[in-house]
């Protein structure tokens, strides 16, 4: 093996085709990339950059459905396009390692963890079981696991997702690779949770010096991992620097949009004047079984303004959406619409009450019936809130599609398969306008989106929320999001309001600790940021350091 | 553990409650067939007076409630009553016939249900090959045929000139073991070709079906064969439906031989039930088909404890 510094990865032309129907269409088009020994790069694009397969393509390696046409892969100087079946099965799990996205997902739901961990070094005769288990422990120690001596034993359905990615960071570990491939890796995990993976990853991969491939979307992310930064747009490479010269002096006009999507803010508005609130959640205690999910959640909702609710999944946002709708009736308190109390559970509601509140919901994709055309996806709810027919009914879906900022003809009678990411997500905005709600609830609506898609989408929803004075619910967990959209802010955790107020309050000390501890998990520009903000914690305690100090 | 108990105990009481239901529908079938037992057994030239007397005796007479109440209490006492034909202990008529019913179904699945999980295995793995096809076109053509076919075609091949096995698997002088198997042979082989599709398609489907689950790409990424990852990866979170189908087969293979057995005149349950309809000896009828009831369920709640202890999610809480 060569030393430190000596060129580990070369990829030379790199040529991906994927199927779409009959034909073969290029995804990846001449990309070069190298890696020497114990660097990381950072690959960062949007969705359909063709990160994950240039990632995969590294192990050569290409999804059902893909095929790589063209270029060089040479790992340590074995040239794995070339090489046997055989011979790149043997590299792969021993010599390069991958890391996925959904850690949930890509363990095997019947197996415990320690099993899966001493498989790869068993099968490639690196180690005995026995001794496999043991160095499992210590890699489980080293990634600050709870319980290292046991948590192996557990079935991955027993592990947190936080902890699921950090056993499978030590997983792809096992055989001390030369090559990690991490596949966003902290991208479904919330922030207080990132910032855990995250240091443990660069922990262990400064620690056995491993080289490493790191693909995200999440610009702030990469500056804290990676050495240099490529990027990628539709399948080519758009500039490559180090991590620093990139941050600071970008040279292409692509980056620095990627840069500046976070720019969008919506005009600061008048505080609210109106007597009533549209909607009032009153002390809401409420949960499954003998549970409490919410204990005494208490806000407002002003007409034209736009509440954003946050917290970590599980801290009880989408079940206070599921009391709002009557999903979920709430075993005390209650929920009044512009101060009338509603009846707890939706079956008691009017349809005139029910048509008042409405929902936009994270995952477009499941939300729309995938056999409806979009004219009877958003006719529906007019048709059944409003009794439009025929031709009136026409004109209002195009007028909706109009506001959706799509155009009515060429998009009327498609199916939601033939419709991106974006369209489909304006298509679930424009079926929730359709019933003329005064009141929306946008349940992570811009998570599953590219930024750029995303702050479109926050855009359209601003310029709606002027036009039918609507007042929002906006539910999220990105703070990024939180400061472009929200007048007020509720910050929730297991199941209580531990803050609450404008926005401007919210983003400035002091702050609650726990407020204090989202706001300060969210990464930044500044490639220095997780190293000075774990500093800060050690000296602050173990905790998320003093309140409002 | 202690809630796999419990979920056996509620599916035990399930099943018992489903017996319950089927015995009222059994004894309303019985009820609904057309003729008369007395008739049947007196003949033609019987007089009136004769068929009422014969009728009284039987206690053919009582309103249906009394009789089925009658029925049900002497069955929970374990006696299912006397053949109505030939005077019998039904349950003594049923004990023999159920053992050779048994026997093949034992036989058979002896043979389909592993050839048919290693079929769907290596189907899976050799996916859309050559063999892959080659297999799943054998396996609907012998589903595809009626069963008496495939027994007659079966009889052609092996019983006819050559004479390499009976075509009639007659069980008179107690056979050992080796001449069971080899009388027996053509009507286990029936049963085998027309069970082991089934089994064979769903093992081959449960496992494509989760070879595009992130795990399996993550064993691939760890270098793993393709067939450890068949057997370790993806089969053992394919059990729950292969076992269900297989424990619909083993029902059938119970239950469904009634055209295989007249075929080959094997005495079993089938002829049995056969026989007695005919004869309209109702008490035999009823207790076969509260038999095969059982059966049913009883496969059915294990195929459910097996499923649920292939699960770790089920067995293991968080």
């Amino acid at each position: 093996m060569s030393e430190k510094g000596g060129r580990l990865l070369e990829i030379r032309g790199l040529w991906i085709e994927g199927q779409a129907d009959e034909d073969w269409v290029p995804i990846v088009k001449g990309v070069d990339l190298t890696l020497d020994r114990g660097e990381v790069l950072g690959l960062i694009g949007e969705s359909g950059a063709g990160k994950s397969t240039i990632g995969l393509a590294a192990m050569g390696y290409a999804r059902d459905g893909c095929r790589i046409s063209g270029g060089e892969i040479l790992f340590d100087g074995i040239d794995l396009r070339a090489a046997s079946e055989a011979t790149r099965r043997s590299l792969r799990g021993r010599r390069i390692a991958y890391v996925a996205q959904s850690a949930a997902a890509s363990f095997n739901p019947a197996h415990r963890l320690i099993a899966q961990y001493a498989e790869g070094p068993v099968r490639h005769g690196v180690m005995s079981a026995a001794e496999a288990e043991s160095d499992a422990v210590d890699l489980y120690a080293r990634m600050r696991l709870p319980d290292p001596e046991s948590i192996g034993f557990r079935y991955p359905h027993q592990v947190s997702g936080g902890q699921l990615q950090r056993a499978m960071t030590a997983m792809a570990m096992a055989c001390r690779p030369d090559l990690i491939i991490f596949d966003e890796p902290t991208t479904a995990l919330d922030v207080t949770t990132q910032i855990e993976v995250l240091s443990a990853i660069r922990d262990i991969v400064d620690r056995f010096d491993t080289a490493a491939i790191y693909i995200t979307h999440d610009l702030a992310v990469v500056a804290q991992m990676a050495d240099r930064i490529k990027v990628l747009l539709r399948g080519e490479e758009v500039e490559e620097a180090d991590t620093r010269t990139m941050l600071a002096t970008p040279s292409e006009d692509y980056t620095r949009s990627l840069w500046a999507v976070r720019s969008f803010a919506r005009a600061e508005q008048p505080p609210a004047r109106d007597a009533t609130a549209v909607l009032s959640v009153e002390g809401v205690t409420a949960g499954y079984d003998r549970l409490d999910v919410l204990r005494d959640v208490s806000f407002d909702i002003h007409a034209r303004r736009t509440v954003a609710v946050v917290g970590e999944s599980g801290s009880g946002k989408s079940t206070t959406a599921r009391v709002i709708t009557g999903l979920l009736p709430p075993r005390m308190g209650e929920v009044r619409f512009e101060g009338t109390p509603l009846p707890p559970g939706y079956r008691g509601r009017s349809r005139d009450q029910l048509r008042q509140i409405q929902m936009i919901y994270q995952m477009a994709d499941t939300a729309l019936n995938p056999k409806l055309r979009i004219r009877d996806l958003i006719g529906r709810p007019a048709q059944m809130y409003l009794g439009l027919r025929g031709k009136r009914l026409e004109e209002r879906v195009r007028d909706l599609l109009s506001l959706i900022e799509l155009e009515p003809d060429a998009h009327i009678d498609r199916l939601p398969s033939e419709l991106s990411g974006g369209q489909k997500q304006r298509i679930g905005i424009a079926r929730a306008l359709a019933a003329e709600p005064r009141f929306i609830i946008c349940d992570e609506v811009t998570s599953a989106l590219d930024q750029l898609v995303a702050e479109g989408i926050l855009r359209l929803l601003d310029k709606l929320q002027g036009e039918f004075d609507l007042a929002y619910m906006f539910i999220t967990h990105d703070l990024a999001t939180v400061r472009a959209i929200a007048d007020e802010v509720v910050v929730m955790k297991e199941g209580r309001v531990v803050e609450q107020g404008p926005k401007a309050d919210m983003f400035q000390p002091p702050h609650h600790p726990y407020t204090e501890l989202l706001l300060s998990s969210v990464p930044e520009m500044d490639p220095d940021w997780l190293t000075d903000l774990l500093e800060r914690r050690e000296a602050g305690g173990a905790g998320a350091g003093a309140a409002g100090t | 553990m202690p809630h796999v108990l419990r979920m056996i105990a509620q599916r035990l009481a399930l099943g018992l409650v489903t017996l319950f239901v089927v015995s009222i529908i059994i004894f309303l079938g019985t009820e609904l067939l057309p003729g008369d037992f007395a008739q049947q057994m007196l003949g033609q030239a019987a007089t009136p007076e004769t068929v009422a007397a014969l009728r009284e005796r039987l206690g053919l007479n009582d309103p249906m409630l009394v009789r089925y109440v009658d029925w049900l209490t002497d069955i929970l006492r374990g006696d299912f009553g006397v053949s109505l034909a030939n005077g019998q202990p039904v349950a003594d008529l049923i004990g023999r016939r159920l053992v050779n019913t048994l026997s093949l179904a034992l036989y058979a699945a002896a043979i389909s249900v592993p050839l048919s999980l290693a079929l769907g295995i290596l189907a899976a793995l050799f996916r859309n090959t050559l063999f892959d096809r080659f297999v799943n076109a054998s396996a609907l053509t012998s589903i595809s045929f009626p069963e008496f076919f495939v027994a007659y075609i079966l009889i052609f091949l092996f019983a006819g000139a050559g004479g390499m096995f009976p075509s009639m698997a007659s069980l008179r002088g107690d056979p050992g073991l080796g001449e069971y198997l080899h009388r027996a042979f053509l009507p286990a082989l029936t049963l085998t070709l027309v069970t082991t599709a089934y089994m064979m398609r769903m093992t081959r489907a449960a496992i494509i079906n989760l070879l595009a689950s992130p795990y399996i790409e993550m064993a691939r990424l760890k270098g793993i064969s393709p067939m450890r990852i068949i057997l370790r990866h993806a089969l053992p979170n394919a059990l729950a439906p292969i076992i269900n189908v297989i424990a619909l087969n083993l029902a059938y293979l119970i239950t469904g031989v009634v055209v295989v057995e007249v075929v080959f005149v094997y005495p079993g349950l089938g002829q049995l039930i056969v026989d007695s309809v005919t004869a309209r000896d109702m008490p035999v009828v009823q207790g076969v088909a509260l038999l095969f009831a059982g059966a049913y369920v009883l496969l059915n709640l294990t195929a459910d404890v097996l499923a649920t202890l292939s699960n770790p999610r089920l067995m293991h809480r968080r």
